[in-house]
């Protein structure tokens, strides 16, 4: 099979996944008493509104946080158990959001809502799309990847888009990250379906499984799974950094590119993580809500690294505890990949929808050496996947010129890492032109969702 | 589970492992064969003169440091290049303190005053090679060589250009000779396969893009028969033959390790294009109608200046808008 990529840029890190990609899934239960807290925003788009009161009970899948707004996911408990009130909490994006603290009686009694049986495949068959995406949104599926969107309004484009491509994303480009990997070996029954029910809601599409060639188990195991399926195609793509951003995506698999301002559905395009699809298939078979997810943990300092299904709520301290605790001391937290995730001075803070793996690393793993001159060598526009050139940029950035930053077009910038990585000086690149990405963003008050930077990284 | 201990930094949170030192360690080694055959063919003395250069240049850099205050740089030996650079673009009859005063004027003058590495908008060598040939016209253009030296002395007292230019005829020398470095001039400029060695080892290495080199030697030497043409050959100072006016002279010193640092040619591809081609035409406009016999020094020391403009005119933007794109494809650096 041929490997595909994208055409510009790119750089090829020490992928590191060795450490947990022959480990499968292992799902955490947090322990009776523990307080699980779950953050009022894991989405992108407006916030949720609790509709539990403190003291009252709920059960595993019930709904506990909604919102009227249009872009939006409903919140669920993942344990049944009692409010105890309400708490401002540290999420792994780093932001302070508000959260619904439940104790866990650790009865896991389910919701009455959750089928206990699944649909079968003939009934599937002949769901209507409105149900489809109902059941999608009422399970408060978002984008698994990284980035959060909510599934319901991906899927819903424009009607006068035509949706020719459902890309699966499944390239996990991010180094130590095997959640993705270890779902599609051990849950490629619930993809492929979750991938045909997505199929449903556009007739005229074809579905594409990139997977990224250093999971060629996964290649083969998928495309041999889905060789009699019409309409479905298993694509290698090369495990190429950034591979599983959606604007390369796209263009590795289909040739298109997304214009810049647009999105993938302008061209005929909708990208999907895989962990989604597998939520999606979950949702529209048992009406089972989203309220679990599958996190790599790694990094030198765990002592037993792995990847571990875990409820949302639950905090990274427990899920570090099911790990087999540290083994080294950490020096640095990292909540998602190294090129893309976010480091925090704290692991007390409670898994969210958008939590795809916690790094703890140690000091020789984490060590940056120090930022020196540019020497101007042009390796960053090099590598720069969008085609820019992150040195003019980062110059502007820390002189605040942003003026000249918006002209050289610096809210293209997807904030992969490319650049920072290859950098010879070490300088802070990415940090820099994020910062003015923000300051530009603030200033013009553009809606986050039309920057550049949303893609998913994750997977 | 907080903890004063804690790391915490924006993201990527890996890096590459290569350095500036490994960059700058790659050029060394690239310029070694060239120093090496020239220290063969011009004896003792081009070693002295090259350890003289290198020294200088380090010890400049490390004052530098010091006395400003700041961290020192010494350590990524961008220096040694500049003193290497240097001494390879001198005759060897210098007096072993011209490299000395070039190396400090190359560093403190034309390299730290400006900001250091990356910052200099001349080439720091080439800027210490012009101001040592104002000032000292004669001993800069001493071509005699030294006892010791092997060189098939054909021309005396000239490089086979100032043979050409003063009316001498292209009969002694053959491209093999040139080829092989057996000819006068300055230490590291003569042997060409040493050069060539080097640019091969840069590229192999992705140090430098063939972009530069490549253009500034397409152009010159189609330059090169076009200038015969137009002079009508008789009694001028060309050959006509491209082979041998790149072998002879600086070009490919110049095109291979000057126009490529870094600091002082355009990043975009497009730029990089068109200083080579600017380089090329200057280059071949001053060895053809300049004073002195070659021109490299200020063909390129001319396109240095022009970088920043070419830089802005080429990054992405700039009547690209919307398109996008910095030039760069597939992964070809």
């Amino acid at each position: 099979m041929k490997t595909r990529t994208f055409r510009r840029g790119g750089v090829y890190p020490p992928d590191c996944k060795h450490y947990t990609d022959k480990k499968s899934i292992e799902a955490v239960f947090p322990a009776e008493g523990e307080h699980m807290r779950y953050a009022l925003s894991q989405h992108i788009g407006e916030a949720c509104v609790p509709v539990v009161r403190t003291g009252e009970r709920v059960l595993a899948g019930q709904k506990i946080a909604d919102s009227k707004a249009a872009v939006s996911a409903p919140v669920h408990a993942s344990v049944s158990g009692i409010v105890r009130g309400f708490t401002d909490t540290l999420v792994p994006s780093g932001n302070t959001v508000t959260a619904i603290v439940v104790e866990n009686d650790g009865l896991c009694e389910n919701h009455p809502g959750v089928l206990p049986e699944n649909i079968q495949d003939e009934s599937i068959a002949r769901l209507k799309p409105e149900y489809i995406i109902s059941a999608i949104r009422e399970a408060g599926i978002v984008g698994l990847g990284g980035a959060g969107f909510p599934t319901h309004i991906k899927l819903s484009p424009p009607k006068d888009r035509v949706i020719e491509y459902i890309i699966v994303n499944a390239c996990e480009c991010e180094p130590y990250l095997t959640g993705d990997h270890r779902i599609m070996l051990e849950e490629r029954e619930c993809a492929i379906t979750g991938l045909k029910i997505i199929m449903r809601l556009f007739p005229a599409a074809k579905g594409i499984i990139a997977v990224g060639s250093n999971k060629m188990n996964a290649v083969n195991m998928l495309g041999n799974a889905c060789a009699g399926e019409r309409g479905i195609e298993v694509a290698a793509l090369a495990s190429r950094y950034p591979q599983g951003s959606e604007k390369q995506l796209i263009q590795a698999c289909t040739r298109r590119n997304v214009p810049d301002g647009g999105l993938p559905s302008d061209i005929g395009c909708i990208v999907i993580n895989i962990s989604t699809v597998v939520s999606v298939e979950r949702a529209v078979r048992r009406r089972e809500p989203l309220t679990r997810r599958v996190i790599t943990v790694a990094g030198g300092a765990i002592a037993r690294p792995g990847n571990y299904e875990a409820p949302i709520g639950l905090s990274f301290d427990a899920l570090v505890e099911a790990a087999g605790g540290f083994r080294k001391s950490p020096v640095k937290f990292i909540f998602g990949g190294p090129m893309t995730g976010v480091s925090l001075h704290n692991i007390d803070i409670p898994v969210t929808k958008t939590s795809a793996g916690l790094l703890c690393l140690t000091q020789k793993e984490a060590y940056i050496p120090p930022e020196k001159n540019c020497i101007r060598c042009g390796k960053c526009a090099a590598r720069c996947p969008m085609g820019l050139f992150p040195y003019d940029l980062n110059k502007y950035a820390i002189a605040a010129d942003d003026g000249m930053f918006a002209e050289i077009n610096g809210a293209a910038c997807i904030g992969c890492g490319s650049c920072t990585y290859i950098c010879p000086a070490k300088r802070h690149l990415t940090q820099s032109i994020r910062d003015a990405q923000k300051r530009v963003v603030l200033r013009a008050g553009r809606p986050r969702s039309q920057r550049g930077g949303d893609t998913e990284y994750g997977g | 589970m907080a903890d004063k201990r804690l790391w915490v930094s924006s993201s990527p949170h890996i890096r590459s492992k290569e350095t500036v030192t490994d960059i700058m360690l790659d050029v060394i080694i690239a310029l070694a064969p060239a120093a090496v055959m020239g220290t063969y063919y011009f004896g003792f003395r081009a070693a002295a003169v090259i350890g003289v250069s290198v020294l200088a240049a380090v010890v400049s850099e490390y004052l530098f440091c010091l006395i400003t205050k700041r961290g020192s740089s010494v350590n990524d030996m961008s220096a040694v290049i500049t003193g290497l650079l240097l001494a390879l673009s001198l005759p060897v009859s210098v007096p072993l303190w011209v490299p000395a005063i070039g190396a400090g004027f190359a560093i403190i003058i034309v390299k730290q005053l400006f900001g250091g590495l990356g910052q200099n908008f001349l080439n720091p060598a080439l800027g210490a090679r012009a101001f040592l040939l104002a000032a000292y016209p004669v001993i800069m253009t001493n071509w005699n060589q030294t006892q010791s030296g092997r060189v098939f002395d054909a021309f005396t007292g000239a490089t086979p250009l100032g043979h050409l230019r003063s009316g001498g005829i292209l009969t002694a020398v053959d491209l093999q000779r040139a080829f092989n470095g057996n000819i006068l001039g300055s230490i590291g400029e003569t042997c060409a396969w040493a050069l060539l060695l080097g640019f091969a080892y840069l590229l192999i290495r992705r140090v430098i893009s063939w972009r530069i080199p490549v253009l500034y030697l397409l152009v010159f030497s189609l330059l090169v028969p076009l200038f015969a043409w137009m002079a009508g050959r008789g009694g001028s100072i060309l050959t006509g033959n491209w082979l041998y006016e790149v072998l002879t002279g600086s070009v490919l010193m110049g095109a291979i390790f000057m126009a490529t640092d870094y600091g002082t040619s355009p990043i975009a591809p497009k730029g990089q294009i068109i200083f080579g081609a600017g380089c090329g035409v200057l280059h071949a406009v001053f060895r053809f109608y300049g004073a002195f016999p070659e021109g490299t020094t200020y063909a390129i020391l001319l396109m240095n200046i022009c970088t920043p403009l070419i830089d802005r005119f080429t990054r992405p933007g700039f009547l690209t808008r919307g398109r996008g794109g910095n030039g760069y494809s597939q992964n070809r650096f």
